[in-house]
């Protein structure tokens, strides 16, 4: 029998994720999808990046992931959002062309010598003494491992819905892994249902772009990863439209063809990211939503309509289409529609994203009930890195929600579980002054390093990176006084007295470029690390306010919460505290003071009963 | 009145008294032990957990006052049913354990249970009984909203939700801030505990201890003893018209010359003049702390010295004078210590109170709204340490340590 220590079960981004920062750490790992030549592929918006997902792009590269370079590699559009506001809440988005993205990510797959991909549907999982053992395949196959990763995204259980009609699959055209699914809901996980949209592709051709508003190309030359550079790609640009007063009355005279309306989905929806039926059912108020008209690559003429997913029947989507400006003649390639799906209630997973119940058994992803690349993406990463870890006997990194988004988000999934598909938001990171899209590199790539998942390419950059760092840091050490500042061209009176020049940067007119310009910061310094430590100066009055809040939570990090802690013991807590800690499993009590509805006396009789527990096991 | 509380309430009532009243209804009844016989007959009362003063099964015995009756029904309840003595404050700490109390209200009711005056106890029975919770409660919701109208232009300005309006948000917060300043400027609940401290001052044999002494005679004592009294400097808790007052003597100010020991003295009663609330000032006119009240002692001296306009004086001999500095002290305390009606926090509390208002009046000010978001989120985090909420050891240690120490 074929064995890989580990098994990879999907090929969308958490998979090629998990498979790949496997490969990275010099395991062998084989990824099982139903069609090799679909791996990368982007199943909705042709779009990597955006709030909040922006940071968790750039923290998967920091890691030396595949997707910023892949997103780099396919753009046709840069745009940085966010950018009228504080650094730390800029997030970078890119469109990319489908089939060059798509490309990318095969190359690196292709790439990864110890990665072998795997063409045959995953049928079945094998287990032994309680452990995942191996995985069968539908013709039969068994291949042995150690740790399994799933990364169905929403091919377990997947239900389309378009107006009157449903289609069983996880993407049009694709099928569903409904025998995968039926056994994990064999084996008692908690699972529950959840529904996501995508709109109708439009024909570009028959678009009239000359009467709307265009959104350009960033002219910046950023990229998502520091490992890019420049453009790979000619730039597009993308139009913006509205819909109209004469569009919704066509939505809502046909609201009840709608399955989300008719009763026939029953699952719930992101509230972030609503279909058109659910903005005009909730913002009746409202005389239009904004439409961005997205070109899906450079040589198709598919268009993608972000802000309008709908599951309307493909008659009235073409109709309310064609009420809108610019879209009067617009051709649907192919409608929009409604996906029901199966997850996994991620409750049941550890911090690592491994099923408590089976060990050796991973989930990452949308089969965690989230919504994205990125969030895909950074969970197969997690997953990847700690099963990769367990294989050669290493610990894996240190994240947690003060270094990484990828913590925050692993440790919501796991302790709260999800409600709706989760979304990374800025709003969702406490600490998001210190977790910059564009200090990524500085917070994970060292601990990327340790845990020995970079690439030499990677870990070249970075040393060369740290040194110049360094060079700039100790330059700002440097005591200046204002007679030395004046001398030098800056404003300086001398009440200032002498202080390191990091202090004189509070001053107006002295910044870093202009310390550069001036020849005290190394000429040859880097514009975006100058930028970065820039801004590190700029946030750190603000972040040396949260040092006693860190100290804290690291120290209530320190009491720990054993697996098996007994929360039935503890006295003083509900049945209620009780069902909820038990549920989330927290494993230390600041991940219990984060559970939903834990009172300040919960926290309280946990900590005293933790203390008296682990000090009578101890002795 | 016995009170029990706990799992073996019920199981207890049951022995001593027979089958479970109808719960919070008083019912009289004979209390009863099966090794001891008849004790005494009392109204008994059962109030079933978990909404209860403890948040557990509890029951009341009103029995008869003697302390022998008393003391036999402890022991029925010890020997016969396996119930201890409830240590310092536990039934206090089981609320907040059960989550009955917040931490506001479980230092309040600490330090009421502890009151001695009419005013410390009338002050914190509001917080005591959640007025103050409530209140802040009320404040965390604005600023959470004020919060979610922030995080709402930040992560979906670009996103099609970005074209809602912005929600006003700051004439809020400087509402609540404005509020909050009242609370601010409220004399701590700690001050309240311990007595407005008024020091007497002056060279020696300026009749301080008289006058010490005369006015302790006016007052109503106050029992507690504080710890430390063996000291050069005399203090004494006293109640003056229903506030409470910390009476402190110090030894005689006096320049070069003083020994080694007295040296040590004066240095201690500079230090009580820094911490002083009052200063009674029995030195030459003129010559002491500012803000001190002139006081002339031993009036009834043909040779005292003749104070100014506005002193006071005072014979502590013949009591001339005595009524209308205390009425006067009274006055000033009743200004200085927080009003019944008035919410009074710790100092500890207030530090928190403090830091949430300097957050509020950051966001409320700042233009780059990814540091208003970060200010309203420590404002909530302040407040939030005030209700307990972010538990930590500290936080416990504060709260349970009092406890030990007091009622």
């Amino acid at each position: 029998m074929q064995h890989y220590p580990i098994i990879v079960i999907g090929g969308g981004h958490a998979g090629v994720e998990a498979a790949c920062v496997g490969a990275r750490m010099g395991v062998r790992v084989g990824l099982v999808t139903m069609n090799a030549s679909k791996i990368g592929a982007m199943s909705c918006n042709p779009a990597i990046g955006g709030l909040g997902k922006g940071h968790l792009v750039r923290e998967v590269d920091a890691f030396d992931g595949v997707l910023g370079r892949a997103a780099d590699v396919g753009a046709i559009h840069y745009r940085m959002l966010n950018r009228s506001k504080g650094s730390a809440v800029w997030g970078p988005r890119v469109q990319a062309d489908r089939k060059l993205f798509g490309a990318a990510v095969r190359a690196q797959v292709a790439a990864e010598e110890t990665l072998d991909v795997i063409a045959g549907e995953a049928a079945a999982l094998v287990l032994e003494g309680g452990r995942v053992a191996g995985v069968e395949l539908a013709d039969g196959t068994r291949i042995g491992c150690e740790a399994a990763i799933l990364c169905t995204g929403t091919f377990l259980g997947g239900i389309l819905f378009r107006g009157e009609e449903t289609f069983v699959g996880g993407r049009v055209g694709e099928g569903s892994a409904a025998r995968l699914a039926a056994q994990l809901r064999e084996a008692a996980l908690p699972m529950a249902r959840l529904k996501t949209g995508t709109p109708p592709r439009l024909d570009g051709r028959t678009i009239d772009w000359s009467q709307l508003d265009e959104q350009p190309s960033d002219d910046e030359l950023w990229t998502m990863s520091p490992l890019s550079h420049g453009r790979a790609n000619p730039q597009i640009f993308c139009a913006i439209t509205r819909t109209n007063a004469r569009a919704h009355e066509i939505i809502r005279a046909n609201l009840s063809r709608s399955p989300l309306y008719s009763g026939a989905i029953g699952a719930q929806g992101p509230r972030y990211c609503p279909s058109i039926e659910d903005k005009i059912d909730r913002f009746g108020d409202r005389d239009g939503h904004q439409i961005f008209l997205e070109p899906e690559g450079l040589d198709t003429p598919l268009v993608y309509p972000n802000g309008i997913s709908t599951s309307l029947p493909t008659d009235v989507q073409e109709d309310f289409l064609r009420a809108i400006d610019g879209l009067e003649q617009v051709r649907v390639v192919e409608p929009g529609y409604a996906v029901e799906y199966d997850h996994v209630d991620p409750r049941s997973l550890d911090r690592w994203l491994q099923l408590r119940s089976l060990p050796g058994l991973y989930c990452a992803g949308q089969i965690n009930g989230t919504t994205g690349y990125e969030e895909a993406a950074a969970q197969g990463l997690v997953a990847g890195l700690h099963a990769a870890s367990v294989v050669l006997e290493r610990n894996p990194p240190a994240l947690d929600r003060a270094n990484s988004y990828i913590a925050v988000m692993v440790d919501d999934l796991t302790l709260h579980g999800v409600t709706e598909p989760y979304r990374m938001l800025t709003a969702r990171a406490e600490y998001r002054l210190r977790l910059r899209a564009n200090n990524a590199s500085t917070r994970l790539t060292p601990l990327a390093i340790e845990a020995g998942c970079v690439h030499e390419e990677r870990r070249a950059w970075f040393e060369v990176r740290a040194a110049a760092r360094a060079d700039v840091e100790s330059a700002l050490a440097a005591d200046y006084g204002p007679a030395e500042m004046r001398a030098l061209g800056f404003g300086a009176t001398d009440d200032a007295g002498r202080q390191p020049l990091r202090d004189w940067t509070r001053f107006p007119g002295i910044d870093l470029s202009a310390l550069q310009y001036a020849g005290l910061v190394p000429r040859e310094t880097d514009s975006a690390l100058l930028e970065e430590i820039g801004e590190d100066l700029h946030y750190a009055p603000y972040i040396a306010r949260q040092d006693a809040e860190l100290r804290e939570l690291r120290a209530n990090e320190q009491v720990a919460l054993a697996p098996d802690f007994p929360f039935t013991e503890v006295p003083g807590l509900s049945n209620e505290m009780v069902e909820r800690l038990s549920r989330a499993r927290p494993d230390s009590l600041a991940q219990a003071g984060r559970v939903a509805g834990i009172t300040p006396a919960a926290m309280a009789a946990l900590l005293v009963y933790a203390r008296k527990y682990h000090e009578s096991r101890a002795a | 009145m016995i009170r029990v509380s706990g799992p073996r309430a019920a199981e207890a009532l049951t022995r001593l008294a027979g089958p479970l009243p109808t719960p919070r209804r008083a019912s009289l009844r004979q209390i009863a032990d099966p090794d001891r016989g008849w004790l005494d007959e009392a109204l008994v009362l059962w109030f079933p957990g978990p909404n209860t003063a403890t948040g557990e099964d509890c029951a009341e015995i009103h029995c008869h006052g003697g302390r022998a009756v008393i003391r036999a029904i402890e022991t029925a309840l010890e020997r016969g049913c396996g119930l201890r003595r409830a240590e310092a404050g536990e039934f206090t700490r089981r609320a907040f354990l059960n989550g009955r109390m917040d931490l506001l209200e479980a230092e309040a009711l600490g330090d009421m249970l502890s009151a001695e005056t009419e005013l410390q106890r009338a002050v914190l029975a509001s917080s005591a009984g959640g007025a103050a919770s409530s209140r802040l409660a009320e404040w965390r919701e604005e600023v959470l909203a004020a919060s979610a109208a922030v995080e709402q232009e930040l992560d979906f300005s670009d996103d099609d939700q970005g074209d809602l309006p912005p929600a006003p948000w700051r004439g809020a917060l400087e509402e609540i801030g404005a509020q909050m300043d009242q609370w601010l400027a409220t004399p701590s609940a700690d001050r309240l505990r311990d007595g407005l401290r008024i020091v007497l001052a002056g060279p020696p044999n300026a009749g301080k201890s008289s006058l010490f002494n005369a006015i302790l005679d006016e007052a109503a004592a106050i029992v507690s003893p504080i710890a430390g009294t063996t000291r050069d400097v005399i203090e004494r808790p006293i109640a003056l018209g229903g506030v409470p007052f910390l009476l402190v003597d110090t030894a005689g100010l006096r320049g070069e010359g003083a020994d080694e020991i007295e040296q040590l003295g004066i240095m201690r009663a500079e230090g009580e003049l820094g911490r002083a609330d009052i200063i009674l000032w029995l030195g030459p006119e003129g010559e002491g702390p500012a803000e001190a009240l002139e006081v002339a002692s031993m009036s009834d001296l043909p040779g005292a010295a003749r104070k100014g306009q506005g002193a006071f004086h005072v014979s502590s001999t013949t009591r001339d004078g005595l009524a209308d500095l205390i009425a006067h002290l009274v006055t000033l305390g009743r200004e200085r210590l927080p009003k019944p009606g008035q919410v009074a926090v710790s100092r500890r509390q207030k530090e928190r109170l403090a830091d949430a208002r300097e957050s509020i009046r950051r966001a409320a000010g700042e233009d780059d709204l990814l540091i208003a978001g970060e200010a309203l989120r420590q404002a909530r985090h302040a407040m939030d340490a005030m209700l307990g909420t972010v538990a930590t050891e500290d936080m416990l240690d504060a709260l349970f340590g009092r406890f030990c120490i007091g009622k």
